[in-house]
């Protein structure tokens, strides 16, 4: 295939497909009707080159279809008929993209109100969320929310981007005092970073390119930044914990006596030597053999898909987790979590639902829901009776078998869980262990509450 | 801290001093890996849809890696158009007798030869899967069906779960699917229903080649650039053969091209190309300004919708 490439794009080219080894991140959008969502995200495909010719096509010949002139880049990430025919976004959409440095992986969320839940769903595996805001509206009710997720979800990043500055002058003031209210909020969350870019997606200020209208600014482009924020966490700083997906036993002439536990490291360093508890059971061992998918290896980290071998023979099946012995969570059958209500049927105190943590799904009863919060200012409700769609609020369960759970502030991977409702499989509730973004916040002027726990902003 | 030396490829990148960076290829692996034992884990009767194409093989690879050295606890599943390439079937059958493993076949001429199917009038075939492949998930009572699909194929699969249940008629309701959060997985599903699983969900085009260059996996022949007699039709390459091309006004030639998707051979076009090395065809791939659907599939240029209305009817 001859390509007619011009010395740009071929650099581009040669130094993605030579960067087999580079980084990838995960990340989320999130912003209002309106905010220049789609536009955002269809100027960062279109502008890293990331929007094949086909499919540029295809978004000029929508475009003409529907009257306008110029090619309407957020139809890059429209996807069904039925959001073309409501023009509306229903569904978390995953993107992806490339740069010589990084592979982008985008969860494409909504901003509509009664789609909290898809913000918390592409929040939950993101490592960084960009929260737009129109400049002319500043921070909304809708923009707190959205900050509020990124905080409860843990997400380690987050980008305040204020689009459409081509339409309020590009004026300085007006971004600084949007982005001073928005930084001091979240900062108010717990939000560990916080990088505020003026930008304008339609014109495609500072989103790829540097802005030839903000010589006040000196910070990086939206994509700069995605391309050189740090990614991951760095494992040995956390405890190890090893979910067992699988038992793997052969039983063959080959290997007749092997056993080795498949899982995927989710936190922490395992190391061959380290001696390890059995959650719930109690019971310990000493790690003999860790294979890397076929390689023996020393040790293995988060989050790597390996098997791992013990000295004792022991009864370990499919949902126990092996932790060092010096730091094993103490298995509990009584947990306190935030959670966010998924499904258009209400979660009631009393209910009888499944729990699904790691790789372990026990009964669980809706003991208590002690208080709902209002995203939008961080209020209390107490004693709400039941949760409803996208509702946020605290719970406590009670499990039939005990759990190793983490706190989520410590581990989003062994600190989240799933009620399922055991009739039909429906995920319900998407649940964070422990207390929330809360008591990493200093205490600020927000409004207090009656709950003395968690919640006090 | 103790020094570490990256294991399994893992280079530190662009992110050097990060100790315990993973590569992107490692992460998408170890992900799929994850998926696949997920399955292992909690489904009675699994299966990997298997066409011989570079997808499927792909995660038959990955598969062997998830449980090794035990042999993959799942059998395959071929939904066989009845127009394949032959090099492919060649293939299909080798990797089966290598490794070991079972293989049913769903054959869409079967379908048509009883009455079940009718031919088209444009004699593409790849609408016709979705009739066999559903009637052989419910034969085979398989509860977990792997598939190749990657959400940046098309625009209906960027909103695809990686565990995406399915209804006592196969159908796909894009708005009533699960959230999927953090890695937990929600495989539950009521008799009837089954979940299809799609481990390569986060895999572009190029990661697929790259993880193929890096693990040296054997591919059918026709992926790479050979003398190929071909007929163009509605701008698309087709090898001639028994499904009905060429028609009385459309000229064979002989040109050197290769595949990028494997498929129904009426509705599977070639592209003119020199890669006849995997590193070749990686190049060529990054330089592509079309995407390997647009530049390759008849089927998708039906409609707009083409794809999601597939889906919902309960194709891959």
């Amino acid at each position: 295939m001859t390509s007619n490439l011009s010395a740009e794009e071929q650099a581009v080219v040669t130094a993605v497909e030579q960067s087999a080894a580079s980084s990838q991140l995960r990340f989320a959008t999130a912003g209002s009707v309106d905010d220049g969502k789609s536009t955002l995200v269809g100027r960062l495909l279109h502008d890293s080159k990331s929007v094949l010719a086909d499919q540029l096509e295809a978004v000029e010949h929508a475009s003409r279809s529907r009257g306008q002139e110029a090619p309407d880049l957020a139809l890059l990430t429209d996807g069904l008929r039925a959001e073309r025919e409501q023009g509306i976004t229903i569904d978390v959409a995953y993107r992806y993209f490339a740069t010589p440095r990084r592979r982008f992986i985008l969860a494409d969320t909504p901003g509509h109100v009664q789609y909290t839940r898809n913000m918390v769903t592409g929040a939950s595996t993101a490592e960084l969320a960009v929260v737009l805001v129109d400049a002319r509206n500043g921070v909304v009710e809708q923009t707190r929310r959205h900050a509020a997720v990124a905080a409860l979800l843990r997400v380690p990043h987050v980008v305040l981007a204020v689009n459409k500055m081509d339409l309020v002058d590009y004026a300085e003031p007006v971004f600084a005092a949007i982005a001073e209210e928005f930084t001091t909020y979240a900062a108010s969350l717990g939000v560990p970073e916080i990088t505020a870019i003026p930008i304008s997606a339609l014109a495609g200020d500072n989103v790829v390119k540097a802005s030839a209208n903000m010589d006040w600014y000196g910070g990086p482009t939206v994509l700069e930044h995605l391309e050189t924020v740090p990614v991951g966490t760095d494992p040995s700083q956390d405890p190890a914990r090893f979910p067992v997906q699988y038992v793997i036993r052969p039983q063959s002439a080959e290997h007749p006596d092997y056993r080795g536990y498949a899982g995927q490291v989710a936190s922490g360093v395992l190391r061959v030597g380290d001696e390890v508890t059995v959650l719930p059971s109690g019971r310990t061992s000493t790690v003999t053999g860790i294979d890397v998918l076929g390689q023996a290896a020393e040790l293995a980290w988060a989050p790597q898909s390996v098997t791992v071998r013990l000295a004792d023979d022991l009864d370990i099946s499919r949902g126990d987790v092996l932790a060092p012995s010096a730091h094993a969570p103490a298995p509990t059958q009584d947990v306190h979590a935030t959670v966010c209500h998924l499904h258009d049927r209400p979660l009631r105190v009393g209910d009888r639902v499944l729990l699904k943590h790691t790789t372990r799904t026990v009964k669980a009863i809706v003991k208590d829901i002690p208080s709902r919060l209002t995203l939008a200012d961080l209020s209390h409700h107490p004693a709400p009776g039941e949760l409803a769609a996208n509702d946020i609020g605290r719970v406590v369960l009670r499990t039939s078998e005990p759990l190793a759970l983490d706190a989520y502030v410590a581990s989003r991977r062994t600190g989240s869980f799933l009620l399922i409702d055991p009739a039909d499989g429906t995920t319900l509730t998407a649940g964070m262990a422990g207390h929330s973004f809360a008591e990493q916040a200093p205490e600020t002027d927000g409004e207090a509450t009656g709950d003395d726990e968690g919640w006090d902003f | 801290m103790t020094t570490v030396t990256p294991i399994n490829g893992a280079g530190t990148g662009p992110d050097e001093g990060d100790l315990y960076a993973l590569s992107h290829l490692d992460a998408l692996e170890s992900e799929a890996v994850h998926i696949f034992r997920e399955v292992a884990g909690e489904f009675e009767r699994p299966v990997i849809l298997f066409s011989g194409g570079k997808d499927s093989i792909v995660m038959l690879h990955l598969a062997l890696k998830a449980f090794q050295p035990a042999s993959v606890p799942f059998s395959l599943l071929h939904v066989d158009t009845g127009h394949n390439f032959p090099e492919v079937i060649e293939y299909r059958d080798r990797t089966v007798a290598e490794h070991g493993l079972r293989l049913h076949v769903a054959s869409v001429q079967e379908f048509i030869d009883d009455g079940r199917l009718r031919e088209r009038p444009d004699g593409t075939r790849n609408p016709l899967q979705t009739v066999p492949l559903l009637d052989a998930i419910e034969k085979g009572r398989f509860d977990a069906v792997f598939g190749g699909g990657r959400r940046d194929e098309e625009k209906a699969r960027a909103k695809e779960r990686v565990f995406s249940l399915r209804d006592e008629f196969g159908g796909w309701d894009p708005r009533r699917q699960r959230p999927e959060l953090w890695q937990l997985y929600n495989g539950r599903h009521s008799a009837g229903e089954h979940v299809r699983v799609f481990p390569l969900s986060n895999w572009t085009e190029l990661d697929v080649w790259q993880y193929i260059e890096r693990e040296k996996i054997d591919l059918p022949q026709i992926y790479y650039a050979h003398e190929r007699e071909v007929f163009q039709r509605a701008g698309m390459w087709l090898a001639p053969g028994e499904w009905g091309g060429p028609k009385d006004d459309e000229t064979v030639e002989l040109r050197q091209v290769r595949y990028r998707t494997v498929g129904d051979m009426s509705c599977t076009g070639a592209v003119e190309s020199d890669a006849v090395t995997i590193e070749q065809v990686i190049d060529e791939i990054a330089a592509s300004r079309l995407t390997e659907r647009g530049a390759t599939r008849a089927d998708d240029k039906l409609s707009e919708a083409a794809m999601e209305d597939r889906k919902r009817e309960g194709y891959f």
